[in-house]
């Protein structure tokens, strides 16, 4: 289930439509008009007490005390007020010049693989769609619906026009990445993209029997992300398991998004799978080959990239009351303490499309991405002043962590006076004994 | 983009092209087969209307003349029209408008520019823009165009670059015997005036009358001296374009002595946005305007007032609130920073982090 960021900061949650990503209903009460939204700003906020975590961890927010926070809130203002003061025809240049590039890239293979018969061009060609595929993905698609181009008032430049090649429509995955991802970042019970609904990538997940197979989730996942996120961004999941729940008005707004979506995949799968091998001719059944592979190589990147992003060791997570009547210096605390970066290569960070500064990102998911790497050392020296964890890592070992949690965690965690093993055991049984009873009940991630 | 209209023209096309077409453009989605296109050939036509500057040739020391090749969409304009150009500056577009100056119907079109202080694209016109540049353009509009037949007599009244509809009226008119036209023209000193040597040969030639007033010696012109200038004003239609003052003194002149109808009026500056704290909201869409303070995001002012805006992290970070201001100010509370849209102008705006900074017209 959903949570649309609320009107106050009053814990008065109140819970709307599951699907509708795009009129949200005033969420507020009354009696909390006027109290307006206390992330705008920093300042403000009053110690308070952190309670550990379910898992027994500490809660991280503990570690600063309440002017610590606001003091770095008002840093990190300052270094995106001195970034964002200087965008410029410069950035502008380089975002064109990554379009261009993306799009003679797609073109330039695209035709190349209409000879893909031949081996040699179906290896050119089949890299260069993949390159072309993640760069528009990536660097482009993510950054530009973000937003981060808008200041350029370039109608063909901007978040309110931009589709990109992925079954998601944009519109859908604004609302469940930009708007729920990005402001309730790493918040148990609120962020689904902890696990994404389908993984459980954090001891204070609740284990179910079905996170039994998620080494094998995590693999085809990583496969078909797009499809994934299509899924995810629908909330497909939560929405037909609670269908008998949702009011009338919820179904229609899911059957529209459905519907878009469907529209989507079929457009994308019509030009990949369909009229470019046809076009090729003779080559029609290696050209689709290639288009597959191209898919799937982007899936896997885009995946990869995503995953590192939130999921490797050291880390943190956020109990869902932690962030009631939160300020902006917590909110940027937590985005700091609830990301992970990726070293490499100026050819890998553009590859990622800069969500190698994924620290850089959360903490400013407007800011031209070509201008992560600059503020990176500040942001750094800003952690390590605080004694906070900078997390980063190659992307092959920052990779091998998250598998390596996810084969952990599909276990439960230990359980004073009992092993792993007999609390998987204990479930397996009542699954066998209550004939799908405790299933229903048990196998919805919490976050759903 | 997605976005883009579908093309008229293309129900002209032939058969075949259409089915390529259709074909390119289901192999280009998301995209559009012309976003492909406008690398190689941002001027063709069936193109958004776009245009290349060809040359600059400065006119005084603060003006100067672009003439710019309209892409093949370009339908022509009558003299004295203008057009409005978006162009990019420090990576930000912006659209503005200026009145043509060119000869009709030699594939080129001219506007001449004076650099106003801190003004962003009139500086950047008259100092920066190289030949080569792409800039958008929209087609020629206006009303302040001589009719046909012309008028048997004619008053110019212009000052400083108000005399660019005048100059794009003056090098059009036929060959032959033409009207009977006064240009009463003022300009600080000599050296500002634009279009001088041209203006001087009409002059020479016989085709105008010219009276040019230095101001910065002579003083601003006084209507009410207008008899001695051109003693015959009042048979004449009056064509007069300049700063403010100018045009508003103009209109009571003419309004006071019952001859407005013969009075033509172009302002460079039809409404002027003074941004300000607070003020009137206006949502296009459901017809409703409210009051908000300075301090309390568009947001929240348009749901108190019971409207359903779009929303999503309401911390400016989302982009899920977006909507488009037609014209007015408005401030973002993180940085204060103040977003001006003038008449004409389509300004995406997000309400969660924006107040109100005097008035503000939203599509919402
Ligand atoms: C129909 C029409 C035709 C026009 N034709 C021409 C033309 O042929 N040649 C030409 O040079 N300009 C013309 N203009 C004016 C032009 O559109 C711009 O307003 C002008 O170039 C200033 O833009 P800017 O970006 O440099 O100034 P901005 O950065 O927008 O403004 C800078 C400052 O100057 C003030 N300001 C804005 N516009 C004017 C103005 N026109 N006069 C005095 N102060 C102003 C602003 O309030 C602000 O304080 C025309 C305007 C209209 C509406
Ligand atoms: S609601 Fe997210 S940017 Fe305005």
């Amino acid at each position: 289930m959903t949570l649309a960021p609320e009107r106050t900061s009053s814990p008065a949650r109140t819970s709307i439509s599951p699907t509708a990503p795009h009129v949200s209903e005033p969420t507020h009460l009354e009696a909390e008009r006027h109290t307006l939204n206390t992330r705008l700003s920093v300042g403000g906020g009053s110690e308070r007490e952190h309670l550990p975590k379910k898992s027994g961890r500490p809660n991280p927010f503990g570690r600063l005390t309440n002017a610590e926070i606001e003091g770095i809130g008002r840093e990190l203002d300052a270094i995106r007020a001195e970034v964002m003061d200087s965008r410029g025809a410069r950035d502008a240049a380089y975002i064109r010049r990554v379009i261009k590039v993306q799009r003679g890239l797609e073109i330039g293979s695209r035709v190349v693989l209409l000879f893909s018969r031949n081996k040699v061009a179906w290896a050119a060609g089949t890299v260069g769609l993949s390159l072309a595929k993640i760069l528009e993905n990536m660097e482009i698609g993510h950054n530009v619906l973000h937003g981060q181009w808008d200041w350029m008032r370039d109608p063909k430049i901007h978040s309110t026009t931009w589709d990109w090649d992925m079954a998601s429509p944009a519109k859908q995955w604004k609302h469940s990445h930009n708007e729920l991802h990005h402001t309730y970042t790493n918040v148990l019970g609120r962020d689904n993209d902890l696990g994404y609904g389908l993984l459980r990538v954090d001891e204070d997940q609740e284990w179910q029997l079905f996170h039994l197979g998620q080494p094998i989730w995590h693999l085809i996942n990583a496969m078909f992300f797009e499809y994934g996120i299509a899924a995810y961004d629908l909330e497909l999941r939560g929405n037909l398991q609670n269908w008998n729940e949702l009011s009338d008005k919820d179904k229609e707004v899911f059957k529209a998004n459905l519907h878009e979506m469907l529209g989507k995949i079929r457009k994308q799968a019509l030009k990949d799978y369909v009229l470019h091998p046809l076009v090729s001719g003779p080559s029609f059944l290696p050209t689709l080959a290639a288009n597959f592979t191209a898919n799937i190589v982007r899936n896997v990147w885009s995946n990869t990239v995503i995953i590192c992003g939130h999921f490797p060791d050291g880390i943190d997570t956020f109990e869902t009351d932690s962030i009631d009547g939160e300020t902006r210096g917590e909110w940027y605390l937590r985005q700091m303490l609830g990301s992970g970066n990726i070293s490499g290569s100026k050819f890998t960070h553009i590859m990622t499309g800069n969500l190698s500064h994924q620290i850089e990102h959360h903490l400013f998911p407007d800011m031209p991405s070509n201008r992560y790497a600059e503020i990176s050392p500040k942001i750094q020296a800003l952690m390590a002043k605080h004694d906070l964890h900078y997390v980063t890592g190659p992307v092959l070992k920052q990779a091998y962590q998250v598998y390596r949690k996810v084969c952990r965690l599909s276990l439960p965690n230990e359980e004073p006076g009992r092993s792993r093993w007999s609390v998987v055991r204990g479930e397996l049984a009542k699954v066998v004994r209550g004939k799908g009873e405790a299933r229903t009940k048990r196998h919805l991630p919490s976050t759903v | 983009m997605t976005a883009a209209p579908p093309r008229p023209a293309s129900a002209r096309r032939p058969q075949l092209i259409n089915g390529v077409w259709k074909l390119a453009a289901a192999i280009a989605t998301p995209v559009l087969p012309e976003d492909y296109l406008d690398f190689v050939a941002p001027l063709r036509a069936g193109a958004d209307l776009r245009g290349r500057i060809v040359a600059k040739r400065l006119e005084t020391a603060d003006s100067a003349t672009l003439t710019i090749k309209p892409g093949r969409s370009w339908r022509g304009h009558v003299p004295g029209q203008y057009i409005r150009i978006g162009i990019d500056v420090d990576g930000v577009r912006h659209w503005r408008a200026y009145s043509l100056t060119s000869v009709v119907g030699d594939g080129t079109i001219s506007i001449t520019t004076k650099a106003i202080p801190d003004g962003i694209v009139s500086n950047h016109l008259v100092r920066e823009a190289q030949p080569g540049t792409l800039v958008m353009l929209d087609q020629a509009i206006g009303e302040f165009v001589l009719p046909t037949p012309l008028p048997a007599k004619i008053l110019f009244l212009t000052a400083g670059s108000g005399i660019t509809p005048v100059m794009g009226m003056l090098r059009n008119l036929p060959t032959g015997v033409g009207p009977d036209i006064t240009l009463l023209h003022s300009a600080p000193t000599p050296a500002d005036v634009m279009f001088a040597g041209e203006l001087g040969a009409l002059a020479a030639g016989g085709r105008i009358r010219l009276v040019t007033r230095h101001t910065d010696t002579a003083g601003m012109l006084d209507l009410a001296t207008l008899d001695e200038q051109v003693p015959d004003w009042r048979e004449r239609q009056v064509w007069v374009c300049g700063p403010t003052g100018l045009l508003d003194a103009a209109e009571a002149h003419w309004a006071g002595h019952g001859l407005a109808d013969a009075l033509h009026v172009e302002r460079f500056r039809p409404t002027i946005i003074e941004p300000g704290e607070g003020g009137e909201i206006t949502f296009l869409g459901s017809e409703v305007t409210i009051d908000a303070d300075g301090a309390t995001p568009i947001l929240d002012a348009g749901e108190d007032a019971g409207l359903l805006l779009k929303s999503g992290c309401r911390m400016g970070i989302c982009f899920g609130c977006v909507v488009t201001m037609r014209q007015g100010a408005v401030r973002d509370l993180r940085t204060g920073e103040i977003t001006v849209a003038e008449p004409g102008d389509e300004l995406p705006i997000q309400t969660c982090i924006n107040a109100v900074a005097g008035s503000c017209d939203l599509e919402a």
